[in-house]
């Protein structure tokens, strides 16, 4: 155990810090699921970060990448939470479906998929839940038949997030007749395919963040299926590993909101409530507690350990602390905490509240903290069904 | 950078939690409670000879010289067993500190024998009676003193394995040392041991109640099938999870000795105490009355959590050294694995 960064690694850390303090819009950028203007000013973020090769570090050079480790994309997201860098439009995308497709795609589709993911050229949204299928994935009704080697999609996909501007979908499908975990695939289609419908759906916030989408007799080249037919139970469950287990929150997020949640209270000064001082200390525990748990991972996963039901128990920590955090912000705002952006007097302290209301969302995505207590209980104590 | 414990590291801890197994199960240590013993010589001298006690002390004083992490293993399985013996306040803090003081001092040179500590923050010296010497704090200098030169008085602690003793001394003649970072040393590995033996205390309260709820059926079914059940041990899970990596990194980082090695340090106590609370009671709960009896382990554990969680700094304490270092220095994703003067 060396808890050290080696000399490469700062020089990485320079880096990276150099290039982003010279790029980072000054300005925040508007956000990506308020308007199409929004959207589009971070697909134009993602290119500069591609142009400077910073999209995706951790990826292959062959795709746009650094083919860097995951402590080195560790630290990357370090300096990229501490200049407060714009959201990934690109996220579900780059963190999601791209392990996936270098886990499970031909060596065609990662290179026809991945660069222009690494651009920000296709932007994607993962499209999986449905009306009758939400915890119970399995359930999901949307069907692929292969006709040919063309693969033809019905059904009616929900709450998928940025479908409303993005440009493609990944989505769970099932052979017609199939029940449970067979026969299903994972299926690539553009949002703007012919069939495809569009509709979207407002948040709590009032953004537009996620959509609807119906399909009708939409028809992709076969290419276009991840694995093979019938393996995409086993394809969605590697992602939902990478989702829950530790690429889709990194530590520094929590890091930098509890750093400013601290030094938030110390301006308060002698003014300042020690109750809510404990929560802010709790805060930052929690944010370093999911920080060096990360790493410990990312150490194990390195030599060559795999994620497995431990996944479920960071994406319980991550979205509670998330909460915990921005309840506590809340707190320390007092009255004004219910101002929105809108409000003049809420000019710099909107983000929590906004961050508030996202971190809500926290323990019903990715698999809700029940399933994930569910799956923790079942396969990591081995207790029964 | 690199979070992973050494082959020899995991061999060792390996090591300790098989010897605990075989000498230190729950009937043995019923027996031992039955027949009032202290300790188990046996058991001990096997401690001492397969190296335990010799984790921290440099070479020079004939151990191994090994660091923190190494022995923080050892403490989580001594806590996993609730270990009676005083391996951990007598090798883990008592001895590193002698040895800080004078490597070559004789008591080092027998490791059957225990040495036990009285810090100031800890009002009550655990197994004074049975030590060799006791090592005693007074305006941040040490005195040895032997049990026979001061006033023992034994303290019923709620574990019946603790041996707590008020010690009546006087601070007289000239102290081994008056350097008062020795006693903050020996207050974080204190510190840092104790949530250790948390976290192996928090594991095995989990790990008997999973057993428990395979086969304890209620409703024609095993209660473990109950979502209510599992929640209740799956979120004592999620809390061990996250208070190990923050000991294991509090262990590596022991040695800065400076305002974020420290914050870390509290960290870990802080929370492996509630993960061994949380636990402890979950698995109480698991048990239904049985777990409230005497004749399941629970109680046992429940027990040193408390005791443990109160021990070498409570809550309070070490909040306020978090506050500390939240207040005196900057904190941030760049500052994860900050030090002084870095
Ligand atoms: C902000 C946000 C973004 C999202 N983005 C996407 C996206 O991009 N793509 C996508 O496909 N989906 C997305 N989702 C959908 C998300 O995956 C589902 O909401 C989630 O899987 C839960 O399904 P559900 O909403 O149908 O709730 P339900 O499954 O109906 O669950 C409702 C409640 O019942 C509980 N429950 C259900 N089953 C059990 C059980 N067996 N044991 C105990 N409790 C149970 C749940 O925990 C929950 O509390 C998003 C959701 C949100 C809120």
């Amino acid at each position: 155990m060396d808890l050290n960064y080696t000399k490469a690694q700062q020089n990485f850390r320079l880096e990276a810090r150099a290039w982003l303090t010279a790029h980072v819009p000054a300005a925040p950028l508007p956000h990506f699921d308020a308007t199409r203007e929004g959207f589009e000013a971070h697909r134009a973020w993602e290119r500069t970060m591609h142009q400077g090769g910073w999209s995706v570090v951790s990826w292959p050079e062959e795709y746009g990448g650094r083919g860097l480790d995951l402590i080195e994309w560790l630290i990357f997201e370090e300096e990229y939470y501490r200049v407060a860098a714009p959201g990934r439009v690109n996220q579900n995308g780059i963190c999601l479906l791209a392990p996936t497709l270098m886990e499970f795609g031909t060596a065609e589709q990662k290179a026809r998929f991945l660069p222009p993911m690494a651009s920000g050229e296709e932007i994607w949204a993962q499209a999986w839940s449905e009306p009758q299928a939400g915890s119970d994935l399995a359930h999901i009704r949307a069907t692929v038949i292969q006709d040919g080697d063309q693969l033809v999609l019905n059904g009616h996909k929900i709450w998928s997030s940025r479908a409303a501007f993005a440009d493609w979908g990944f989505g769970l499908f099932r052979t017609p007749g199939s029940e449970r975990h067979k026969g299903m695939s994972l299926v690539f289609f553009p949002l703007n395919a012919p069939g495809v419908t569009v509709n979207p759906i407002r948040k709590m916030d009032g953004h537009i963040g996620f959509a609807e989408l119906f399909l009708e007799n939409v028809r992709v080249p076969a290419f276009n299926r991840l694995g093979d037919d019938g393996q995409g139970w086993h394809i969605c469950m590697a992602t939902a590993g990478f989702e829950r287990g530790l690429l889709l929150r990194s530590p520094a997020r929590y890091q930098q909101a509890a750093a400013k949640l601290a030094a938030h209270y110390h301006a308060q000064g002698n003014d300042a409530d020690p109750a809510l001082g404990l929560e802010v200390a709790r805060a930052w525990m929690n944010a370093e507690a999911y920080m060096l748990t990360i790493y410990a991972m990312s150490s194990r996963l390195l030599s060559g350990g795999k994620i497995g039901p431990e996944a479920s128990t960071n994406k319980i920590f991550w979205s509670e602390l998330d909460i915990h955090l921005h309840r506590t912000a809340l707190a320390l705002l007092g009255a004004r905490a219910e101002l929105t952006s809108a409000a003049a007097e809420a000019a710099r302290d909107h983000d929590w509240l906004d961050g508030y209301i996202f971190s809500l969302a926290g323990p019903i995505y990715a698999g809700s903290n029940e399933i994930q207590r569910n799956i923790i209980a079942e396969r990591m104590l081995g207790l029964p069904r | 950078m690199d979070f992973r414990f050494t082959d020899d590291q995991l061999m060792m801890a390996e090591t300790a939690r098989k010897l605990f197994a075989a000498t230190a199960s729950s009937a043995q240590l019923r027996a031992m409670l039955a027949k009032e013993e202290a300790r188990d010589e046996a058991r001990w001298s096997t401690i001492a000879e397969t190296g335990l006690t010799m984790i921290l002390l440099p070479e020079m004083a004939g151990g191994l010289g090994l660091g923190e992490v190494d022995f923080a293993l050892t403490a989580e399985a001594a806590g996993y067993a609730w270990l009676p013996e005083p391996l951990v306040e007598s090798a883990g803090i008592a001895a590193p500190l002698l040895a800080a003081i004078n490597p070559s001092h004789e008591l080092l040179s027998n490791t059957a024998r225990s040495l036990a500590i009285g810090p100031a923050i800890n009002p009550y010296v655990a197994d004074a009676d049975t030590a060799a010497a006791l090592l005693l704090e007074h305006q941040g200098a040490t005195y040895l003193r032997h049990p026979g030169e001061v006033k023992l008085t034994r303290q019923q602690s709620l574990d019946p394995f603790r041996r707590l003793f008020k010690v009546e001394w006087e601070p007289s003649g000239t102290p081994l040392s008056r350097d008062a970072a020795l006693w903050r040393d020996a207050l974080d590995r204190g510190a840092l041991f104790a949530a250790a033996q948390c976290t192996g205390i928090a594991q095995r309260a989990i790990d008997i109640a999973v057993e428990y709820a395979k086969t304890r059926e209620q409703f024609g079914k095993p209660i473990g099938s109950y979502q209510a059940v599992k929640h209740l041990l799956a979120n004592a899970q999620v809390a061990v999870q996250f208070a190990k990596p923050v000991i294991h990194a509090a262990a590596a980082s022991c040695a800065q000795r400076d305002l974020f090695s420290r914050a870390r340090i509290s960290h870990a106590k802080i929370i492996a105490a509630e993960a061994a609370d949380l636990a402890t009671r979950a698995s109480l709960q698991v048990h239904g009355a049985m777990g409230y009896s005497w004749e399941v382990d629970v109680h046992f554990l429940l027990k040193r959590a408390l005791a443990l969680s109160a021990t070498w700094g409570g809550p309070g304490f070490h909040r306020n050294r978090v506050l500390t270092r939240l207040r005196e220095a900057p904190a941030g994703p760049e500052y994860g694995f900050a030090r002084a003067g870095v």
